[in-house]
């Protein structure tokens, strides 16, 4: 029997198959990361579906990190709180998520460390590792990671000791290396076959992922040792644990194509998709990644339409600060290039001035923010979704920007898109708000259909119209009823125009003069209430509805979204009927929409990972509706399924205890 | 048909104060436009934040006039996304060497083929005549409460050791040697700086004009004065570095610029200090990546087909994230 969430969601009560969680973990920069890719790749290639987040410290090698893959036979879209079979190497790791370990599950480790002494683990804070020696005593536990694992074997938990160090030894032998420092690497291979092996998945799904996690490497030898480490796992375990006892399996299943995705690419993608050309960016975790996954395809093929080549391309330009990158590619934008920039919020508090420049002139711009544990530099590896109001008013003075939200891969996909289309159409910086727990995690996806969205260039000015002016002068910023003029770009002939941070005339001079700032003001703000108007309702928001009569309400944004789906299917399971407004939109606030929804609700839970509920207070204050209940979480870790179902269990038992409930999951 | 003066210029109220070296820049910058007869339509200028960040607005070409000290980003974005135009980019000395000094360095380590004139008068003007990163240590210009205690940056110097390819000092008062100096600049294949020495009438009253040209010190022959500011290329002084020089001679010419430019005070050398067109511009690199950027640069690639929909071949693109079951 596995634990609650699972034995909901599975179709088996008492054997699970296709329905579990896998973590691995280790020292940073010991291959942890790609253990957790070929685990999940294997899935993958036997036809199931992953989520995979991805935890770490700011740092190189050394600290801890870990992963966790959770798979299924359907789609899945968040992460869970237990483990079902926890895979390490190190010490670090039994220490650290030996208790999360659900009591049906098992542990695969190396019986090498279990004599090491707690706090000999040094990588530890000092108050971590005091906390477990209180609590392995109160157990009348010994002081070692052996205790710790003694203390899971107590609830139950299958342990399952890999000496990986013979192993390795026996596969070198085999190949007739010496090369065992080399060959020490394919420990990681031995610990997700050993696991593959322990819940019944055939041998030669993991051996495709090797050969395709190293398809790039070319090296044939390197292919070769971690084949061999997959079969001398294999064997290993069949051999020793036999009859494995674990209700979890996995089987493969028949499926189509999927894609394989992690945040940052499903931006990089939808940006490129949408017709971004130049990308400039100031190296920054966790938004780097997106940079260089474009750098890395800047050349592709456009789809033929005879008139050249087809050979495309993107400017990717690693600049000196994030002024340089915000400012740099307002120059690109300036001359009809649709440009971007990439960064997470210390990059951002940098960019505020060069966005409020953008909003004055009316350039099209997106900024991708994937927001991190804040404030200062805060926690560089973890997630949050604290910049929102931020973003809302960052820049002094008052100019238009529109805010998209994006809650999983999709819609990073189908957003950074449409964020090229609105910055043109409106001819204003588009903010694209995204986090660490969308940039780091991976998922497996149907293909987006970039078909599903249009490019649409609003009003570009382009050479053929030529003409159009009349024998007039051209004015960049002529009045318009929706705010919005034509636009011409640097080096179009016969449309000269300026462009100044100063308040401006239509042609682009400084103007103080009073009629004009009104004017002006108007124009720029106005365009917010043609976005409003135009943009239509579904790119708004996104309304789930309960299957009968709602018992409560839901109301997020960003990547929360997974979690309080997949919550709300357990509720509905206990009875519990819960609906959902995903906030898409930020900026211009759907107002309208978000109190016609809410104002019948009789309860509504607020869900977001920030400490003060931002979202509540942008509905209060845009729509009127004030959110007594609400569910935060600000550990930096995500949030989590079963803490959405727990939460609002809580909430619908005691309403009046339980107005602001903290989550506190994750390690 | 040629340009006239008139053709780039505008007829808005100039607010510079009278008497302004802003004025002898403008000036030569717009003469230098005209005899270069360039296409007016390819040419943006881009200013920052001072009195100098005005200059856009006189002259009749594209004109974008930035954020203080943002200058040079703002217009290599414009130069990548579209190499045709012809982009000079203006700052003032605090623009240029105090907020934006980082953006100085790194514009010299990219070598994009741009130009960037530099007022360089000494002091803040527009927020009334604090001490700018040029001034020198020491001064204490008319508005200054206590002497400045800081000491000066050297503009060609630090050009020099960031990359700039050509770097030149110029003197606004002198029209014919500005100009000649920016269309060089100009015409050189890569990054190059005009440093313009450059009287604040209203705050400077040290490095003024009657300073620049010598007029408390007259020849006792002729009675008339001697001019500070002497052309360094009229001593025989050759900027050009060539493909066929030693490392050695590179490094001879290196010490050279460095020893030049520190002289100020009885003798402030102007002229090109240093060309080297030996080194691959930004954009060369670029094409060395991308080939297709030679033919179809960002600003006028296409991004959409006949009925709109995205011109990317996205499932080549996104091949290698394809798993089937």
């Amino acid at each position: 029997m596995g634990p609650a969430w699972q034995r909901e969601v599975s179709r088996v009560s008492t054997k699970v198959v296709n329905e579990l969680n896998w973590m691995i973990g280790g020292a940073q920069g010991s291959g942890v990361d790609l253990s957790a890719s070929s685990f999940a790749r294997s899935c993958v290639l036997a036809g199931l579906w992953v989520y995979g987040t991805r935890e770490y410290y700011s740092n190189i090698k050394g600290l801890h990190s870990y992963f966790e893959i959770r798979t299924s036979d359907r789609q899945i879209r968040s992460k869970v709180d237990e483990v079902d079979l926890l895979a390490a190497f190190d010490a670090e790791t039994l220490v650290r998520h030996a208790d999360v370990v659900n009591p049906t599950g098992g542990i695969v480790y190396d019986p090498a460390v279990s004599q090491t002494p707690i706090e000999k683990v040094d990588t530890l804070y000092k108050d971590e590792a005091r906390q477990i020696q209180v609590r392995l005593a109160q157990e009348g536990l010994g002081s070692d990671v052996g205790a710790i694992l003694e203390e899971a074997k107590r609830r139950g938990v299958k342990l399952f000791p890999v000496p990986y160090g013979t192993l390795v030894q026996e596969v070198a032998k085999r190949l007739g290396t010496s090369e065992l420092a080399r060959l020490n690497r394919i420990i990681n291979v031995l610990a997700v076959s050993v696991s593959l092996s322990l819940l019944g998945l055939d041998r030669s799904y993991m051996k495709e992922s090797v050969r395709q996690a190293f398809s790039a490497s070319r090296k044939q030898k390197l292919v070769d040792m971690n084949l061999a480490g997959v079969d001398r796992a294999y064997e290993f375990a069949e051999e020793k644990f036999g009859e494995r006892g674990l209700p979890v399996s996995l089987a493969p299943i028949q499926n189509g194509p999927r894609m394989f995705v992690v945040g940052n690419q499903a931006v990089a993608l939808g940006k490129m998709a949408g017709g971004c050309r130049l990308q400039t960016y100031y190296p920054i975790t966790p938004a780097s990644d997106e940079s260089e996954f474009l750098e890395a395809h800047e050349n592709f093929a456009l789809l033929g339409d005879g008139s050249d080549d087809g050979k495309g391309s993107i400017v990717v330009v690693q600049t000196e600060d994030e002024i340089a990158a915000i400012t740099m590619a307002i120059g690109g934008a300036l001359t009809g290039t649709r440009a971007a920039t990439s960064t997470s919020g210390p990059g951002f508090s940098l960019m505020v001035e060069g966005m409020g420049w953008a909003g004055m002139n009316e350039v099209p711009l997106v900024i991708t923010l994937y927001q991190r544990g804040g404030p200062s530099t805060g926690m560089p590896t973890r997630t949050e979704q604290g910049d929102l109001k931020f973003v809302l008013n960052a820049s002094h003075g008052e100019s238009p920007r529109i805010v998209l939200c994006s809650g999983d891969m999709e819609e990073c996909f189908y957003d950074a898109f449409r964020a090229m289309n609105y910055a043109e159409r409106y001819q204003l910086p588009v903010i694209h708000l995204v986090d660490k727990g969308l940039a780091n995690s991976n998922m497996t996806i149907l293909p987006p259909d970039p078909k599903l969205v249009d490019i649409g260039r609003g009003k570009l000015i382009l050479a053929g119209d030529h003409g159009a002016l009349q024998g007039e002068e051209y004015r960049r910023f002529a009045p318009a009823e929706d705010g919005i003029s034509p636009r011409a770009v640097l080096g179009l002939k016969g449309y000269r125009f300026w462009n100044t941070g100063d308040e401006h005339d239509e042609l682009g001079h400084i103007n103080e003069n009073s009629e004009n700032r009104i004017k002006m003001m108007k124009k720029r703000m106005t365009k917010l209430e043609t976005a409003d108007r135009e943009i239509p309702t579904a790119e708004k928001v996104s309304f789930y509805p309960a299957k009968g009569r709602p018992d409560v309400t839901l109301v997020s944004w960003g990547s929360s979204k997974g979690a309080i789906l997949e919550g709300m299917e357990l509720l509905e399971r206990r009875g519990i009927k819960a609906e959902f407004l995903q906030i898409r939109l930020a900026s211009p606030f759907p107002a309208q929409v978000v109190r016609e929804r809410l104002s019948g609700s009789e309860l509504i839970v607020d869900i977001e990972q920030n400490y003060s509920a931002q979202m509540a207070a942008v509905i209060a204050e845009k729509a009127q509706i004030n959110i007594k209940h609400k569910v935060v979480k600000f550990n930096g870790r995500p949030i989590s399924l079963n803490e959405v179902y727990d939460s609002i269990r809580l909430i619908m038992a005691r309403p009046e205890a339980n107005e602001r409930v903290i989550l506190t999951h994750g390690a | 048909m040629a340009l006239k003066l008139t053709d780039v210029r505008t007829d808005l109220h100039n607010d510079w104060c009278s008497g302004c070296g802003d004025f002898g820049i403008e000036a030569s910058l717009q003469m230098a436009l005209t005899e270069m007869n360039v296409e007016l339509h390819r040419v943006v200028i881009f200013s920052g934040i001072g009195c100098h960040g005005k200059i856009v607005h006189w002259t009749n070409t594209f004109g974008i006039h930035t954020l203080h000290g943002r200058t040079l980003p703002f217009a290599q974005g414009a130069k990548l996304a579209n190499p045709e135009l012809e982009v000079v980019a203006i700052g003032g000395d605090g623009d240029g060497y105090g907020i934006g000094a980082g953006h100085f360095v790194h514009a010299g380590r990219r070598n994009v083929d741009m130009t960037y004139i530099v007022h360089d008068n000494g002091v803040y003007g527009l927020t009334k005549g604090q001490a700018s990163p040029t001034q020198k240590l020491g001064e204490q210009t008319k508005s200054l409460p206590q002497p400045n205690i800081n000491s000066a940056v050297n503009p060609i110097m630090l050009a020099l050791a960031a990359g700039y390819t050509f770097i030149a000092r110029s003197y606004a008062f002198d029209n014919r040697h500005l100009k000649d100096t920016i269309k060089r600049a100009v015409a050189h294949r890569g990054m190059a700086l005009v440093d313009v020495l450059q009287p604040c009438p209203t705050y400077n009253d040290i490095e003024t004009k009657a300073f620049y040209s010598g007029e408390d010190r007259p020849d006792p022959a002729t009675h008339r004065p001697v001019p500070r500011v002497y052309d360094i290329e009229k001593t025989g002084y050759k900027p050009l570095v060539t493909k066929e020089m030693t490392n050695e001679d590179v490094d001879k010419k290196t010490l050279e610029v460095i020893r030049i430019s520190n002289e100020w005070g009885d003798r402030i050398p102007i002229g090109v200090f240093y060309q080297n067109e030996n080194v691959p511009t930004y954009e060369d690199r670029i094409i060395g990546r991308i080939p297709s950027y030679v033919d179809r640069p960002p600003a006028i690639q296409r991004i959409q087909l006949e009925n709109n929909k995205s011109a990317v071949d996205l499932p080549r693109l996104w091949k290698e994230l394809i798993i089937s079951g």
